[in-house]
């Protein structure tokens, strides 16, 4: 992929800030690199600190198709990479038997289903997602190893499918179990940390631009706190954002009590987690509000 | 490339910077021509251009010049291999080699690949900056510690019997009384047992049975027989092994078990390395999975205790748990599996918050089985605080204080 506007890591930041993402330096630098070196970008972190949305991002900045593969226990290759028309071949069969005059077999690519990870390759430029690889079994992993090592397919019956330029690739893990060693030689490694609380105050006023600055920086503030107190699932950037807007929907201009025990369904999902903020930072932060 | 040119001048922390979450400042004024050239190491100051890179400048060579890096990193535990090096080094091809910030994040993500390794990465890194990379060390295999003296089965019939009513006792002697040439013998017993757990239903399918049809092998088959529908072809599902975590508690009220207990996680790592996580509980979580992946066991033994800090330490068991159940069990780990806890209970925080994460594991595990070694004394009766508090939440208690005891623990796991 030819990006000639990309030229260094700060020209890519701000691409990505064009299109509402907000990277800090290590994200952009993963970027650039992943970008620059054709190299498959591994992303891990706590839920919700925007893993998917970088890829999102970088295809709506490349102007490239956005592919994302969900991964799940028992994935393979026939709901990753392609399968046949099994009903299509058949009725070619059939018709061919007819005596209509087709001759072409029945392993032709009109037969051929193309699933996320062969659409990459044929619609390029794209970005692939590969989302929760860390959910696939690990003999996928191996068989995934083949594909981003050569950027190529291959069906026995058909050829080898090579695209001009090679997708970018994102994988995400949330880190279940480890990886194999020889797919994550092959990435650029990144932890995508939860954002500083400046970027995580521009991030929610960027997403909801109808909520007020003050809210913002008080959600912003609060979220932090809650990620401190050692929560069963500490809110992401997602949550924060949520959160935001609920406060936005019922009317509240700014945070107090009625307005955040209302709304805290959006943020926290946990009964336990809901009890121990409402008992411990909820006081704290009102108070200083 | 003199090493002492990279000391000479001041240059920015960027370590500072990145951990410490808020932005690092980037190059703060050029310190002269001869800038600090971290990467490259330009002694000539001639202004190295940016675009070329380190490959660019004559007579550098940025794999050299890393691997005092990687070397570092290393030491420190963090699987910086040569594919990663060279990774490295085409990465600060893109980047813009006096800034520092650049060249920490490019060769952060090059050169780590899980959170464990940032923390290490960040001090070699910061080490590297400031002193010349050391002298290469011959790195001297440690070799396997073979088996002395004849082996069973030498000596004449007698003997042999001797021999085994000697093992038959102490496999359910308590591994804390025992002499040091009888903990060897227990622990070529424990190192025999192959502790795995039974499986579960998988999402894949495999031919066979006779319930549900193989819509694609059918097809195929139809295909091949030019459209007739010739067989009819049959799936099922697949099992596949449960995922087993055994946390072994290493405080100072263990210390006569941890060393067995490990070799038994040892054995189950063994067995079956990517079903299996091992860590050790005491003041603080710490995964030893890896480190008990090598075969021999006194390797992986002296990898694992290389890898934990807090080796007979304070109990902090209710924290722990939480720290394995918030970093390891919520995301998956815990889910579905069977977790082994091997501890005593003794707790020195606040029972309650052991309860607490007591429940939360049974509430994401396929079943929690509690070893403690004093059950197997005659008496026993669960009466420390912990254990008291996460009795409701376990599933099985069984002893593990001997050589018998974990093997019936294999026997229950087996079941499970």
């Amino acid at each position: 992929m030819t990006l000639p506007e990309l030229a260094d890591i700060p020209a890519l930041a701000a691409a990505l800030d064009a299109v509402g993402y907000l990277p800090d330096e290590g994200v952009a630098t993963a970027a650039y690199l992943a970008i620059r070196m054709r190299r498959p970008l591994l992303l891990e972190g706590d839920p919700g600190v925007g893993k998917t949305a970088l890829a999102r991002a970088l295809a709506a900045l490349t102007g490239a198709t956005f592919v994302r593969l969900s991964c799940y226990e028992g994935i393979d290759a026939s709901q990753a990479l392609y399968d046949w028309d099994f009903p299509r071949q058949l009725l070619h069969l059939r018709s061919a038997e007819g005596g209509t005059g087709d001759e072409t077999g029945v392993y032709d690519r009109r037969f051929l289903v193309a699933r996320p990870i062969l659409r990459a390759l044929e619609q390029s430029p794209a970005v692939l997602l590969i989302d929760e690889i860390d959910r696939a079994d690990d003999e996928f992993e191996a068989f995934l190893l083949e594909v981003l090592a050569d950027n190529a397919v291959t069906i026995p019956e058909l050829g080898t499918i090579r695209p001009e330029s090679p997708p970018i690739v994102v994988l995400t893990s949330n880190r279940t179990r480890e990886l194999h060693d020889a797919l994550k030689r092959r990435c650029l490694y990144h932890w995508v940390a939860h954002p500083e609380l400046e970027r995580e105050v521009e991030i929610i006023r960027r997403h909801l631009p109808s909520v007020a600055a003050g809210l913002a920086q008080q959600v912003a503030a609060a979220v932090r706190e809650m990620r401190a107190a050692g929560l069963v699932k500490p809110p992401g950037i997602a949550e924060s954002i949520d959160w935001a807007d609920a406060l936005g929907i019922i009317g509240a201009r700014e945070l107090d009590g009625p307005a955040a025990r209302a709304t805290l369904g959006a943020v926290l999902k946990y009964r336990e987690d809901q009890e121990l903020v409402e008992r411990e930072v909820l006081p704290g932060l009102l108070a200083r509000a | 490339m003199d090493p002492a040119d990279r000391t000479g001048s001041p240059r920015p922390d960027p370590v500072a910077g990145p951990a410490g979450g808020a932005g690092p400042d980037p190059v703060v004024g050029p310190a002269g021509s001869a800038g600090p050239d971290p990467v490259a190491g330009s002694a000539g100051g001639a202004g190295p251009d940016p675009v070329a890179g380190p490959t660019g400048s004559a007579g550098v060579d940025p794999v050299a010049e890393l691997t005092g890096l990687a070397r570092m990193l290393r030491e420190r535990g963090v699987a910086a291999d040569a594919s990663r090096l060279v990774a490295a080094a085409g990465a600060l091809e893109h980047v813009d080699p006096l800034d520092p910030v650049q060249v920490y994040w490019s060769t952060r993500v090059t050169l780590c690949s899980e959170p464990d390794d940032l923390p290490r990465f960040d001090e070699a890194f910061a080490a590297w900056l400031v002193s010349p990379p050391p002298a290469p060390v011959q790195e001297v295999p440690v070799p396997a510690e073979a088996p002395t003296g004849p082996g069973p089965g030498t000596g004449t019939g007698a003997v042999e019997r001797v021999a085994a009513t000697a093992v038959e006792t102490l496999r359910t002697r308590d591994v804390a009384d025992l002499s040091a040439a009888e903990r060897d013998e227990v622990r070529r017993l424990i190192a025999l047992l192959a502790p795995i757990v039974g499986t579960r239903r998988s999402m894949r399918h495999r031919p066979g049975g006779r319930a549900g049809l193989d819509p694609a092998r059918t097809l195929r088959a139809m295909l091949r027989a030019g459209g007739e529908p010739a067989v009819l072809a049959h799936r099922r599902r697949r099992t596949t092994p449960r995922r087993l975590v055994l946390l072994v508690d290493v405080s100072g009220s263990m210390s006569p078990y941890a060393d067995s207990l490990l070799r038994f996680a040892h054995a189950a790592v063994r067995v079956r390395p990517l079903a299996t996580e091992a860590f050790t509980v005491g003041t603080r979580l710490t995964r030893v999975t890896r480190a008990l992946r090598l075969r021999d066991p006194e390797a992986a033994l002296r990898a694992a205790a290389a890898t934990v800090p807090d080796w007979s330490g304070g109990t902090r068991l209710g924290e722990s748990l939480r720290a394995f159940l918030d970093l390891w069990g919520q995301r998956g780990a815990a889910r579905g599996a069977v977790v082994v806890i091997f501890s005593d209970g003794w707790e020195r925080g606040g029972a309650d918050l052991l309860g607490e994460q007591a429940a939360r594991l049974r509430r994401l595990a396929h079943a929690v089985i509690w070893v403690n070694p004093h059950k197997g004394k005659d008496g026993f009766e669960p009466e420390t605080a912990g254990m008291r508090a996460a009795l409701p939440h376990v599933d099985t208690l069984v002893a593990g204080h001997s050589a018998a005891a974990l093997t019936d623990l294999v026997a229950v796991l087996h079941r499970a």
